[in-house]
């Protein structure tokens, strides 16, 4: 891969890092203050049911953990597998194309 | 140049791992996290279903196991970022430190949710 597209790739992991570290901290105190008491969904869509202000959290969120996740991997796969190549990059384009559809499917799914 | 034990045994390198290790464990996860909550389409009672199974002991455990290398891979990536965007300043050698006890925080307040 080329110097540019890594470049490329360097920077879409750290400003999803940056998007990702602002969304953990809300959801890390989401889920303390959520599992008090133990989950229910009448409770989880409860909060998020027509709720717009959080499905635009959650977009946010799936959008920069599709960008972030597959990144790290390909790092992993390349250091530690040795897989490289054209066969890797479409990996892990099909991985951040999976997760951006399951994540905004979990997020319709809750708000909708 | 060969990484072998010296190189391994230092708190950066330790911090490396756990970060790699954190961020592959938090990516197998995210695809099940979403397929459970996509239940909701079915229904109030087939997440109520899945959720019920999760309060298993072992699965709460293994939910607190997550949450803990979440916050493990945040305060380890907010890290990184401070040494890789920030000038250097001697209190960076302190992140380490920072990172490992906010993760501690964090397992202990959700250990008290639970």
């Amino acid at each position: 891969m080329s110097a540019r597209a890594e470049t490329r790739l360097w920077i879409a992991q750290r400003a999803s890092a940056v998007a990702l570290a602002l969304c953990v901290v809300v959801h890390l105190v989401v889920i303390i203050y959520a599992m008090r008491g133990g989950l229910s969904a009448a409770e989880i869509l409860g909060r998020t049911r027509g709720n717009v202000g959080w499905a635009a959290f959650y977009t946010v969120f799936v959008l920069a953990a599709a960008v972030h996740a597959p990144i790290g991997l390909r790092a992993i796969a390349m250091e530690w597998l040795g897989w490289r190549g054209r066969s890797l990059s479409i990996a892990m384009h099909l991985a951040a194309l999976g997760l951006a559809v399951l994540g905004l499917r979990a997020v319709w799914a809750v708000f909708a | 140049m060969r990484s072998d034990f010296r190189a391994r045994n230092h708190p950066a390198w330790w911090a490396f791992l756990v970060h790699r290790l954190s961020g592959l464990a938090l990516a197998v996860f995210l695809p099940v996290h979403f397929l459970v909550l996509g239940q909701a389409l079915a229904g109030e009672a087939a997440l109520d279903g899945l959720l019920a199974w999760t309060q298993r002991p072992l699965v709460k455990t293994a939910e607190w196991g997550l949450v803990v290398l979440l916050a493990a891979h945040l305060t380890g990536g907010l890290r990184l970022l401070a040494l890789e965007f920030l000038p250097w300043r001697d209190w960076q050698k302190s992140l380490l430190a920072a990172a490992a006890g906010l993760t501690i925080v964090a397992g202990l307040a959700l250990a008290l949710a639970l």
